[in-house]
C-alpha cells in the first residue's frame, strides 16, 4: 500500500525554547480515514502546521505521496488540501469568490475553478449563499466554507484540524457524512478532533499524541481492545442515594449522583447486579459513561481532564 | 508549477487586489479626487494666483505633476500595507501560504494591485487637473516610466511596512510620520531653488523630491534635478526593496511560524 504520509523524526521547537514535536514518526496509507488524537497543546496542531507550510520543522523529514517537503515543496502543497481550525478567510469576500480564488492560487484556468466551486458549494448546502460576504454566514456554514475551499482544487489528502468544532449534533452528522462520501471517493482523511466519539466512528487508525511524542499508532479495533475498564451510569429506581458496597467492582457517584460502575473487562455484571439488588438498588437502565475510545485516551495522557456532553476540554 | 499555472496565480491576485479596491472606492478612489481638487481649488486658483510663476509656468501647471505623483505615492503604499496587512490581521495569508504559489508570484501579485491602484488614482486626479489647466506632454514615456516606477516603490515600502507590523497602528505610523512630511517637502508646492543652500542640499536627500522632479520633466520638461538621474534612483530603489521584501517573504516574518 503506497503512503500518504511519511512523517520521520519531526521535531519542532519554537523561538523561546518550547519543544513541541519531539520526534515524530507517522505513516498514512492512500485511502485511510486517519485521526490525529490529543489534548490541547500535544502537538496536533504543530504537526499539521508543518504539513501545511505554515509552520517551519526544526528537522525530520515529511513527505506527501512522492513528493517531500523539502525537496519539492509545491508539488506537496498541490496534493493537500487544508482545513483549519480558525476561520482564516477574507469575512468581506463572497463566498463563491473565496472558493474559485483559492482554485486560482494553485494555478486552476477560470473554468475549471468555477466548475469545482460549484461542485463543492452545492455538495455543502452553501451554493445558495455564493453572493454573500462569508462575514454573515453562520458558524456552521463557515466551516462548511472552509472545507469547500480546501477541497476545490481537487486534493489527494484533506487535513481537518478540529472540522466540527463547535457546530451543532445534526451539522456534525451531515459533515461526517460528507467526509466518508469524500474518503471512499479516494481521498486519504487526516484529522484532528476532540470529539473522540468522531474519531470512533468514522477512523480507522489512530494515532495518539501527547506532549510531542505519539504514544500510540494503530487501527482503532486494536486499540480498542487495548481498554481494560468499562464506566456504566446506572439508573436506578427510587434510588436511596448511598453508595452500594460492591465485591469485586467499584462503584461511585458522578457529578449528577447517578450511580457509576466500574467494571474490569470481562467480568460478569451478572455478579455486580445481584449484589445490587441484594443491597436493595433497583436497576431499570444502564448506559455507557462515555465513548469507548474516551477511555482509552484518558489513561493514555495520564490526565484528568474533565468531561462534558462527550467533548473532553481543557 | 507550470508557467501557465503561475500566470493563473498571479492574475488571481492581481484580481483579488484588484476586486478589493473598486469595492470600497469610496474610501480608495474617491478620496484622492476630492483632496486633490480642493488642493486645485485653494492652492491653484486662490492661493496661485497671488505667487505668480514658478520657474516659469504658472503656479497650477508647476504643482499639478506633483499633485498626480503624490497621488499616486500614497495610493500605491496604502493598497498593499493595508491590504496584506488585513490579509495577515485575519490570517486569510494562509490561503496563500498554504498554495504552491511562488514567494515571488504572491510578491509581484500585491505589487501588481498597488500599482494599479496608484496609477487609476494619478489617471483621475489627471483628468481632474484638466479642469483646471492644460497639460501638454513634454515627455510622455518619461511620465509613464517616472509614474509606474514610483508606484512600485511605494508599493514595495507598504509591503515592507505590512510584513513588520504586528497591529493597525502600526500601517498609520509610516505614511503620517514620514511618507506625508517627505512628499509636503519633496518640491510638490515649490521649486527646490527657492530654498537657502543648506535647505537645498538637505531636500537633495529626499528620494521623493526625485520622484516628483521626473514627472514635472515629463509634464513640463522643467526639473530642478536631472530626470535620468532619477530615474536611475528609482531603479536602484526599486531592486533594493524588492529584494528585501522578498527575502522577508522567504524567512516567513509574521506569518509563518
Amino acid at each position: 500500500m503506497t503512503d500518504a504520509l511519511h512523517i520521520k523524526d519531526l521535531r519542532k521547537t519554537f523561538p523561546g525554547g518550547l519543544e513541541a514535536l519531539k520526534g515524530i514518526d507517522l505513516r498514512v496509507e492512500a485511502g485511510d480515514f486517519f485521526a490525529l488524537l490529543g489534548p490541547n497543546g500535544a502537538g496536533k496542531s504543530t504537526t499539521l502546521g508543518v504539513l501545511a507550510s505554515l509552520v517551519r520543522k526544526t528537522s525530520g523529514q515529511v513527505s506527501v505521496f512522492d513528493a517531500d517537503l523539502d525537496k519539492d515543496p509545491a508539488r506537496l502543497k498541490t496534493y493537500l488540501g487544508v482545513v483549519p481550525q480558525e476561520f482564516n478567510f477574507n469575512q468581506f469576500e463572497k463566498v463563491g469568490d473565496i472558493v474559485r480564488t483559492q482554485a486560482g492560487y494553485y494555478g486552476m484556468p477560470l473554468k475549471q475553478a468555477a466548475r469545482n466551486a460549484e461542485r463543492y458549494l452545492r455538495e455543502l448546502g452553501l451554493w445558495d449563499k455564493r453572493n454573500s460576504p462569508a462575514r454573515m454566514l453562520s458558524g456552521g456554514m463557515k466551516r462548511r466554507l472552509l472545507i469547500a475551499r480546501a477541497l476545490v482544487h481537487e486534493p489527494r489528502v484533506l487535513i481537518l484540524d478540529e472540522p466540527t468544532a463547535g457546530v451543532d449534533i445534526e451539522l456534525r452528522r451531515s459533515m461526517w457524512a460528507f467526509m466518508e462520501r469524500i474518503n471512499r471517493e479516494g481521498v486519504t482523511i487526516i484529522l484532528t478532533t476532540h470529539y473522540l466519539e468522531e474519531a470512533e466512528a468514522l477512523c480507522r487508525n489512530i494515532a495518539i499524541i501527547d506532549q510531542g511524542r505519539i504514544l500510540q499508532n494503530l487501527p482503532k479495533d486494536e486499540l480498542l481492545r487495548q481498554l481494560s475498564m468499562e464506566h456504566f451510569i446506572l439508573d436506578v429506581r427510587d434510588d436511596p442515594g448511598t453508595l452500594p458496597s460492591l465485591e469485586g467492582f467499584e462503584c461511585t457517584r458522578n457529578d449528577e449522583g447517578a450511580l457509576m460502575l466500574e467494571v474490569q473487562k470481562g467480568a460478569s455484571l451478572n455478579d455486580a447486579f445481584r449484589q445490587l439488588s441484594e443491597q436493595g438498588f433497583d436497576i431499570v437502565s444502564m448506559r455507557n459513561r462515555s465513548n469507548r475510545l474516551e477511555e482509552l485516551f484518558m489513561s493514555m495522557v495520564g490526565r484528568n481532564l474533565p468531561e462534558q456532553n462527550g467533548e473532553v476540554v481543557e | 508549477m507550470t508557467p501557465f499555472q503561475i500566470w493563473i496565480a498571479f492574475i488571481t491576485i492581481v484580481v483579488r487586489e484588484v476586486r478589493r479596491f473598486t469595492r470600497i472606492w469610496p474610501q480608495t478612489l474617491l478620496p484622492p479626487a476630492v483632496t486633490m481638487t480642493l488642493y486645485f481649488v485653494i492652492f491653484g486658483n486662490l492661493i496661485g494666483d497671488r505667487i505668480g510663476p514658478m520657474e516659469g509656468y504658472d503656479y497650477m501647471e508647476f504643482i499639478v505633476p506633483g499633485l498626480i505623483m503624490m497621488s499616486v505615492i500614497t495610493s500605491s503604499y496604502a493598497n498593499v500595507v493595508s491590504s496584506f496587512f488585513s490579509m495577515k490581521f485575519q490570517r486569510s495569508i494562509e490561503e496563500l501560504l498554504v498554495s504552491p504559489t511562488p514567494n515571488w508570484v504572491i510578491l509581484t501579485g500585491y505589487l501588481a494591485g498597488g500599482m494599479a491602484r496608484g496609477l487609476i488614482v494619478g489617471f483621475v486626479v489627471m483628468l481632474v487637473s484638466l479642469f483646471f489647466t492644460s497639460l501638454d506632454f513634454y515627455s510622455p514615456l518619461l511620465v509613464v516610466t517616472t509614474a509606474l516606477l514610483t508606484s512600485l516603490v511605494f508599493s514595495l515600502g507598504g509591503f515592507i511596512n505590512a510584513m513588520f507590523a504586528t497591529k493597525f497602528d502600526d500601517i498609520s505610523i509610516v505614511p503620517t510620520f514620514v511618507l506625508t512630511p517627505l512628499t509636503y517637502l519633496g518640491g510638490v508646492f515649490y521649486s527646490i531653488n527657492l530654498l537657502s543652500p543648506f535647505w537645498q542640499g538637505l531636500s537633495m536627500a529626499n528620494p521623493i523630491l526625485y520622484m516628483v522632479n521626473a514627472f514635472r520633466y515629463g509634464v513640463l520638461g522643467a526639473s530642478d534635478v536631472a530626470p535620468f538621474y532619477a530615474i536611475g534612483m528609482l531603479v536602484i530603489f526599486a531592486v533594493a526593496l524588492f529584494s528585501l521584501s522578498l527575502w522577508l517573504l522567504d524567512r516567513g516574518k509574521g506569518i509563518r511560524q
